[in-house]
């Protein structure tokens, strides 16, 4: 059994499933803006809405999915499905998110040509923008908090200005600074634990004052 | 109709397209209009503005249309299979590597390094999104429907869907008339 798929039992029966199909369809038909304007919609599904994971598991596979190419959204939806039922959930749940969209290219086109200068659209498009600017600006929010609650709130500060401006002003790609993360997370406890080694040492030596 | 050369087109410019959306779009023009000829430019460029009329990733999009047109709903399954399988199975595959050494601390520092790192990216989507915005509909109505969404999605507890049902309504009804 699918190691992932069984650290959280999942209900019998088709619930999940429908579950799963709904909360695809609905990100699959509200993702207007591109790749990240589905991200606050995939967490709101799998966070808060179901609590199919954690908030950090969500920000882990994230993380891990911009150091991948290809769509974002699909490779959410296809983790999700295969956290919930293996292989079959990620089916299911890739099916139900491009399904709609993906048949109205083809069947609706002739509607869509027509539309596809439409003020109407324009409309709904501009006037969404802002709700996924506050949608991702939560999620920020929290992150920040997420980070000073997990390394501290000066290391969370200075790694997060250092992401900062690695992506705002030196325009490195978001998959070298994620891998960047990924490489020096595995030291970063053992670093972490010496650093405060060597500040105890030295406040201990501050007090007993100089060895004779 | 070769199926091999369908998937391959599509295969490779999602591979490449690092970033996303925008950044594989010239790589599949580069593949559909001038490598395998399965459109013109000005079809490709049509298809593009068709897209943007539904929601959803622009590759599916463009991959369930040309898929379809090559080859009919084969043709289809053939361009979305190239376009999500490969990503999606790395993701997965990446994933159930880290759960299983969930538990070591090195995978713990990994999770810990990560967050600082998603919080500056959406910070700077933020901006960037925020920035589109006031360029498309100025900054009134951008800051407007912002404080409206928030107070609906912070105070009010509404789902995000019916929030962005609500702006479709508004941008359809209302602001279409005013751009």
């Amino acid at each position: 059994m699918d190691k992932l798929a069984a650290e959280r039992p999942a209900p019998g029966g088709a619930g999940p499933y429908l579950d799963l199909v709904a909360a695809m369809v609905r990100t699959g038909l509200l993702g207007y803006g591109g790749g990240p304007s589905v991200i606050p919609l995939f967490r709101y599904e799998a966070v808060d809405r179901y609590g199919w994971m954690s908030d950090e598991e969500f920000g882990e596979i994230l993380a891990l999915a911009n150091a991948l190419p290809g769509p974002i959204a699909t490779k959410l939806a296809a983790y999700l499905g295969y956290r919930l039922k293996g292989t079959a959930g990620a089916t299911v749940a890739v099916l139900a998110h491009i399904l709609p969209t993906s048949i109205a290219m083809v069947g609706l086109l002739g509607i869509l040509y027509a539309l596809r200068h439409s003020k109407v659209v324009e409309g709904m498009i501009d006037a969404v923008r802002p709700v996924i600017v506050v949608l991702l600006g939560l999620m920020a929010f929290e992150f920040v908090q997420k980070a000073g609650k997990g390394l501290g709130s000066v290391p969370a500060l200075a790694f997060g200005l250092a992401a900062l401006a690695a992506l705002a002003v030196a325009d490195v790609h978001p998959a070298l600074v994620i891998l960047a993360a990924l490489v020096y997370g595995p030291f970063h406890l053992r670093v972490a634990a010496r650093l405060k080694e060597w500040r105890e040492r030295r406040g201990s030596r501050r007090r007993e004052g100089p060895k004779p | 109709m070769n199926w091999w050369d369908l998937f391959w087109g599509f295969l490779v410019s999602n591979l490449l397209g690092y970033g996303g959306g925008p950044a594989s779009i010239p790589l599949m023009q580069e593949e559909i209009v001038h490598h395998y000829h399965w459109l013109t430019n000005s079809q490709f460029g049509d298809v593009l503005a068709v897209a943007n009329a539904l929601p959803g990733p622009i590759a599916t999009k463009i991959a369930a249309f040309v898929g379809y047109q090559v080859g009919g709903w084969t043709g289809f399954a053939v361009a979305l299979t190239a376009t999500i399988i490969p990503s999606a199975a790395a993701l997965i595959w990446f994933a159930r590597i880290l759960a299983r050494y969930r538990q070591s601390p090195a995978v713990k520092g990994m999770t810990l390094l990560v967050q600082p790192v998603i919080a500056a990216m959406m910070v700077v989507l933020t901006w960037e999104m925020g920035r589109d915005s006031v360029r498309a509909i100025g900054v009134g109505q951008s800051l407007g429907i912002a404080a409206v969404s928030l107070w609906a999605l912070t105070r009010w507890r509404i789902h995000p869907a019916l929030v962005i049902v609500a702006a479709f309504l508004y941008g359809g009804l209302v602001l279409s008339h005013w751009i």
